[in-house]
């Protein structure tokens, strides 16, 4: 499996964030992207999702499907306050199709087992993040885009979510993810996204 | 697919029916128009009754363009939109089945309500089983139609009175022959088969075009 991006550029509300960017990335492997708020580290994950069209270039997927093989975690945790947390996880199980670990070992090494019939609402917003990185767990597929996956975590949730990257590495799978540092990952290659318009591979 | 469908169906179900979700608003609406109708033109039985169904068609309209902006809106607020932009499913499909969760869980209500909210109108039995059966058909077409707006003004804040102005246009046909076939049928005119038969097209143009053009508005609304 392979990720080729060849020249993409990104333009929004007018100003160019990135212009002529290029990185690849295989299996087992994962991309780390820097860069000040605003420089587009999650422009560039909504690209690469094919959630955001690109301006110029390409984006070549080799060996899987995107439509088929993409997991995004956005700022915004699409958790729905009135259904219960096994309710939110599940329902998403079915929409992409049961995979990879059940819901409910899932929620248990989220550590959310406990929580799991309390609804959205009560939840606190670590709890909330645990919940989006829970699909992760659930439901199997190979390129996982993550946009800052440790905000609100605590350090026990940090020690958990490079648990669950390591094994997907380990599985072959690949990731994308933004960050502002503050998570103690091995990345194969770093991306700099500065504020000049320009980015340069690090 | 047939498993990710019930999911979503299931799903906004819940969503819409549990505290919150909006579900009986509608039919308070219904119940409140359908109210000040004798107290706006007084207590005459006969007129009333002749009206009724006209009452009933305008109520049930209007009733059904509110909480079209939750349709999509409330996905694209927390990030579900996202998600269900990259579900392993056709986007027509889960606009297919979101357009059906919501006219079950606020369209087929306001069906139910008819014939009980007719009665406060002194319609007669027989207008009142044709206003409801007609309104059985009617109300899916409406809320195929208004899925259109609900995809177009999905992430706009506030959008619930612009998706209403948007679609009430387009409603209009199904007002027409809806009423047409519900006074037809009252009267056994001849004229039944024509309206009846425009009014299932509509319903059944506003299912295909309904899901396609709300699918095409998101795609488009999301990558600006």
């Amino acid at each position: 499996m392979q990720l080729t991006a060849s020249s993409i550029s990104c333009v929004r509300g007018g100003r160019a964030l990135y212009d002529g960017l290029s990185f690849s990335l295989s299996s087992g492997e994962l991309l780390l992207l820097n860069g000040p708020n605003g420089s587009g580290k999650t422009s560039l994950l909504r690209q690469i999702a094919g959630l955001l069209p690109l301006d110029t270039g390409t984006i070549a997927f080799e060996g899987f499907d995107r439509a088929e093989e993409t997991h995004f975690v956005g700022h915004a945790p699409a958790i729905k306050d009135a259904l219960t947390v096994s309710e939110n996880l599940s329902f998403w199980c079915d929409l992409y199709g049961r995979s990879g670990a059940s819901p409910e070992a899932a929620l248990k090494q989220l550590k959310l087992a406990p929580l799991a019939s309390l609804p959205g609402r009560v939840l606190s917003a670590g709890q909330k993040r645990r919940l989006a990185l829970a699909r992760l767990v659930a439901i199997r597929r190979s390129l996982w885009l993550l946009d800052e996956p440790d905000t609100a975590l605590d350090a026990e949730g940090r020690a958990t979510l490079l648990e669950i990257i390591a094994g997907h590495r380990a599985r072959g799978g690949m990731v994308v993810m933004a960050s502002h540092g503050t998570l103690n990952v091995a990345a194969s290659c770093a991306l700099a996204l500065d504020e000049h318009a320009k980015a340069a591979a690090a | 697919m047939t498993r990710a469908f019930f999911a979503i169906l299931r799903r906004d179900l819940a969503l819409a029916l549990r505290a919150g979700g909006g579900a009986g608003i509608g039919v308070i609406f219904f119940l409140a128009l359908v109210m000040v109708v004798p107290l706006a033109i007084g207590p005459d039985q006969k007129l009333l009754s002749q009206i009724g169904p006209a009452i009933l068609w305008i109520g049930a309209l209007l009733a059904s363009l509110l909480g079209l902006d939750r349709v999509f809106g409330a996905d694209a607020e927390d990030g579900s939109l996202d998600l269900l932009l990259l579900a392993p499913l056709p986007l027509e499909i889960i606009a297919f089945a979101k357009a059906l969760a919501h006219w079950l869980a606020t369209g087929l209500p306001l069906v139910i309500a008819t014939p009980l909210l007719g009665l406060l109108l002194g319609v007669e039995m027989k207008a009142l089983g044709a206003t409801a059966l007609m309104l059985l058909i009617g109300t899916p077409a409406i809320a195929f139609l208004g899925s259109i707006g609900a995809g177009l003004a999905a992430s706009l804040p506030r959008s619930g009175l612009l998706i209403a102005v948007l679609i009430v246009p387009f409603t209009i046909p199904v007002l027409i022959f809806g009423t047409a076939a519900t006074a037809a049928a009252v009267a056994e005119a001849s004229l039944f088969g024509t309206a009846f038969k425009l009014l299932c097209a509509l319903a059944l143009f506003s299912f295909v075009i309904g899901p396609v053009a709300a699918a095409a508005a998101l795609r488009i609304g999301r990558s600006a």
